[in-house]
C-alpha cells in the first residue's frame, strides 16, 4: 500500500510499505477513506518529537470501512467508522474511569519505558505518533491497523459524509473537552490562545456550553475571521496588548478560564520567546510556551486553566507563582476521545455542530508532503488538510 | 553437561522470563535468604517493601540478583493465581520462555531464549498456598540457577489484585557467565516490568499489546501456530473484500 512517511525534519514521503493485517484477536483493519493533517503532526514534522524513526508511517486522524476483522473485534466487514486516536483497552482501571489516554494496556511494554522513564507512568498508545505512544503505525496510508477495535472505533450512519464526522476522531472531542476543562458557569468569559483547529473547534464548544462570551487569540486574520464566524471576539496579538485588552473586555476581573490551545510551538514576539527559541535551538529544552505563560498570568484569580496544546518535555521560566498565588486550577491531557463520541456524533447528526468550515484544503494522499508544507508555512489560509487515499494522483482541492 | 543446546534463534533475546532473568540462586529460600541476609540500615520504623531500599542489590544488578514489582491487575486473585499456576501459560507473556512442560509433582522443564541457543533447565515449586502464594526455584545443575516468587494479594476498592513478583538468579563464573551476562545486556528491572505488564494486559485485555503491522504479535511462543498469511497482492484490488472471523 501507499503511506505517507516520516524521513526527517521537514521531509516527509509517501512510500510503497507492506499492507497491514491482523495481529491480535481484537484488531480491525480500516481501508481509510478520509485522513487529516494535524497540529501535533506538526511537532512530528518539525522534529519535535524523540522517538520517532525515519519510516515511521504518521497520521492519527482518520476514518474509512472495515476491510478485515479479528475474531473479537466487535466490527463488521464494510462497517464504516471513525477511529479515536488515542488507542486505549476499554478495561484496565484509568480506561474504567473513561481516562482512555492514561490507558494502562495499549503501549507496548517494550515502548511503554520512555514514557514511564520520562512522566512516571506510561502512557497509551497513540497513532502514529512516534515510539514513545507505541510505535502503531498512523492513517495517512491506505490502510491501517486498527487494535482493540472493539472499544474504540464508532460506527457513522449512513447520511453522514466524511467530512462532517472525521474530526471526531481527534480535534473535535479535543476542543469540546477542552472546554469541558473550563468548567463553564453563568457570565464567564472564555479567553482561547490559539484559532487553529483545536482553538476554533474549542470556542464553538465553550459557546454551545454557556459561555457568556469567547475571545480568541491568534495573529492570522483569516483564522481569526473564522472564530469571529463561530461567534468569537477576537484579538490579534500583534497589533493589540492582549493582558491590557482581556481586562477591558471583563470589566477588569479578567476571563474567568483560559485555553492553550496553541501548545508547544507557541510563536511569540516578547523576550520569553526570543530566550526560548535559543534555548530550543540548543536542544537545552523542548517546549516553548509562550502562550501558556500569557494565559497563566492573564486568568483570573480562582480560575480555571485547561491545556488541550500539546507538550512533551520541561519548559523554562514557568510561571509558577501566578499559579499558585492566584490559586488556579489545571485541567490537561491528550484528549480522552472515546468518552465523547456518541454525544458529539449526535450532535453532528442534529446540526448543532458543524465541522466542515474548517476544511481549506482537500488532496490525494499522493499530495500529502505538500499537504504539511501548507499546513505548516501557509498557517493562515490552510486550516485543515484532509488527505483522500481513493483519490487519484495529482487531484487537489483547495 | 554443557549446559546450552544450540538452536537458531531470530529474536536476539536480552533476557528471560521473569526479570528477563529468573535466574540463580543460592542454596534454599534464595529470595527470602538473600533480601533477609543484607544489612538494612533504617533512620526509623519503614513501611515501604524492602526492595525499594536504597542501594538495593537489584540496583547493581551484576553483583546480585534480586529484581521485583508490583503491579495491580483488575482481574479477581484467584483466576490470576490460576492462570500462572499453569506454568505452560507463560510464554504466553514472557517474550524469552520458548515453554514449560509440567512433568508433574511441581515439577516443571523450561526452554528459554537466549543468542547462544535455547537454555533449558528444570524448576520445582518450593512453596504454594492457593489463590495468594506461588514459589518456584531451579535445579543445581541449572545453566542459570533461578527462583521466582509471586504473590497475590486483593487489591482496595474493587480494582481487583495486586501482583508482586520478586525474581532472582545467580549468573555462573567462567566463559558460560559472561555469555549469560551478554543476555542481560537490559536491565533485569526493566525486564521484570515489561513481562508484568504483559501479564496485566493479557489478564486484562486478552492480548498482548504490539506495534507490529503484521502477526504474530512477539510476545507469542514460537511454536504457537502462525495466523494464516495474507495475501501480499503488489496492485491492490479496489475494493478489498476479506473473510471476517465470527466474534
Ligand atoms: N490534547 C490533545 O489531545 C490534542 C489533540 C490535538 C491537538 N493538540 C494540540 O493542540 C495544539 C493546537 O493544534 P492545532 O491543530 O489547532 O494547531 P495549529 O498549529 O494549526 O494552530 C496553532 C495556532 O496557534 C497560534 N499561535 C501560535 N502562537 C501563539 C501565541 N503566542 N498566542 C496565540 N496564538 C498563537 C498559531 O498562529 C496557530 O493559528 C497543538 O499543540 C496540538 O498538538 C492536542
Ligand atoms: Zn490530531
Ligand atoms: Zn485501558
Amino acid at each position: 500500500m501507499r503511506a505517507l512517511a516520516w524521513h526527517g525534519k521537514k521531509d516527509v514521503r509517501v512510500d510503497t510499505v507492506d499492507d497491514p493485517g491482523i495481529v491480535n484477536p481484537r484488531d480491525a483493519v480500516i481501508r481509510i477513506t478520509s485522513t487529516a493533517i494535524c497540529g501535533s503532526d506538526l511537532h512530528l514534522y518539525n522534529g519535535l518529537i524523540p522517538t520517532l524513526v525515519p519510516g515511521d508511517i504518521l497520521g492519527h486522524e482518520f476514518m474509512g470501512e472495515v476491510v478485515e476483522t479479528g475474531p473479537k473485534s466487535g466490527l463488521k466487514t464494510g462497517d464504516r467508522v471513525v477511529v479515536p486516536f488515542v488507542i486505549a483497552c476499554g478495561s484496565c482501571f484509568h480506561c474504567g474511569k473513561q481516562q482512555y489516554s492514561a490507558c494502562d494496556n495499549s503501549n507496548p511494554a517494550d515502548q511503554a519505558d520512555i514514557s514511564e522513564t520520562a512522566y512516571g507512568y506510561q502512557m497509551s498508545g497513540l497513532f502514529g505518533y512516534s515510539h514513545m505512544t507505541g510505535g502503531y503505525a498512523g492513517g495517512q496510508a491506505e490502510y491501517v491497523r486498527v487494535p482493540f477495535s472493539d472499544v474504540g472505533p464508532i460506527v457513522i450512519p449512513d447520511g453522514l459524509d466524511d467530512d462532517d464526522v472525521l474530526f471526531l476522531s481527534d480535534i473535535l472531542p479535543t476542543g469540546w473537552m477542552a472546554a469541558e476543562n473550563c468548567e463553564i458557569e453563568d457570565g464567564d468569559t472564555v479567553a482561547v490562545w490559539g484559532c487553529g483547529p483545536v482553538g476554533l473547534f474549542a470556542i464553538q464548544s465553550a459557546l454551545i456550553m454557556g459561555a457568556h462570551q469567547v475571545i480568541a487569540i491568534d495573529h492570522h486574520p483569516h483564522r481569526l475571521e473564522l472564530a469571529r464566524q463561530l461567534g468569537a471576539k477576537v484579538i490579534n496579538f500583534k497589533d493589540v496588548h492582549v493582558h491590557e485588552a482581556l481586562l477591558e473586555m471583563t470589566g477588569g476581573i479578567g476571563p474567568d478560564a483560559v485555553i492553550d490551545a496553541v501548545g508547544m510551538e507557541s510563536h511569540g514576539f516578547a523576550l520569553d520567546s526570543v530566550y526560548d527559541g535559543v534555548k530550543h535551538a540548543m536542544m537545552m529544552a523542548t517546549d516553548r510556551p509562550h502562550a501558556l505563560r500569557d494565559a497563566l498570568r492573564a486568568c483570573r484569580k480562582g480560575g480555571r486553566v485547561s491545556i488541550p496544546g500539546v507538550y512533551g518535555g520541561v519548559v523554562d521560566k514557568f510561571p509558577i507563582g501566578a499559579l499558585m498565588q492566584k490559586g488556579l486550577t489545571v485541567k490537561t491531557g491528550q484528549t480522552h476521545v472515546h468518552k465523547y463520541l456518541p454525544q458529539l456524533l449526535e450532535m453532528i447528526g442534529e446540526k448543532k455542530i458543524d465541522t466542515t468550515f474548517l476544511i481549506s484544503h482537500r488532496m490525494s494522499l499522493e499530495e500529502a508532503p505538500e499537504g504539511y508544507r501548507l499546513f505548516l508555512e501557509d498557517q493562515d489560509s490552510t486550516t485543515k488538510v484532509v488527505l483522500k487515499p481513493e483519490w487519484e494522483k495529482g487531484r487537489f482541492q483547495a | 553437561m554443557h549446559p546450552f543446546h544450540s538452536r537458531d534463534d531470530h529474536r536476539a533475546a536480552a533476557a528471560f522470563t521473569i526479570g528477563g532473568v529468573a535466574l540463580a540462586a543460592l542454596a534454599g529460600g534464595v529470595i527470602a535468604s538473600r533480601l533477609a541476609g543484607r544489612e538494612r540500615t533504617y533512620s526509623q520504623p519503614e513501611d515501604a517493601p524492602d526492595k525499594t531500599l536504597r542501594g538495593h542489590p537489584a540496583d547493581d544488578w551484576r553483583e546480585d540478583t534480586v529484581v521485583g514489582r508490583t503491579v495491580t491487575i483488575h482481574r479477581p486473585r484467584a483466576e490470576l493465581y490460576a492462570f500462572w499456576r499453569d506454568f505452560s501459560n507463560l510464554p504466553g507473556f514472557m517474550q524469552h520462555v520458548r515453554s514449560v512442560d509440567d512433568l508433574g509433582d511441581g515439577r516443571s522443564r523450561w526452554v528459554v531464549k537466549s543468542p547462544a541457543g535455547s537454555l533449558e533447565f528444570e524448576t520445582r515449586i518450593t512453596e504454594e498456598r492457593e489463590g495468594e502464594l506461588i514459589a518456584w526455584e531451579s535445579d543445581e545443575d541449572a545453566p542459570v540457577r533461578n527462583s521466582g516468587r509471586i504473590e497475590f494479594r486483593d487489591a482496595p476498592g474493587g480494582r481487583g489484585t495486586q501482583v508482586d513478583a520478586t525474581i532472582a538468579y545467580d549468573a555462573p563464573g567462567g566463559a558460560a557467565g559472561r555469555l549469560i551476562a551478554k543476555l542481560f545486556q537490559k536491565e533485569p528491572k526493566l525486564q521484570a516490568r515489561r513481562e508484568l505488564k504483559r501479564f496485566k494486559q493479557l489478564m486484562e485485555t486478552g492480548e498482548v499489546a504490539t506495534g507490529e503491522r503484521q502477526g504474530p504479535p512477539p510476545a507469542e511462543p514460537v511454536s504457537a501456530p502462525q495466523p494464516k498469511a495474507k495475501p501480499k497482492a503488489a496492485a491492490k484490488p479496489k475494493a478489498k473484500v476479506k473473510a471476517t472471523a465470527k466474534a
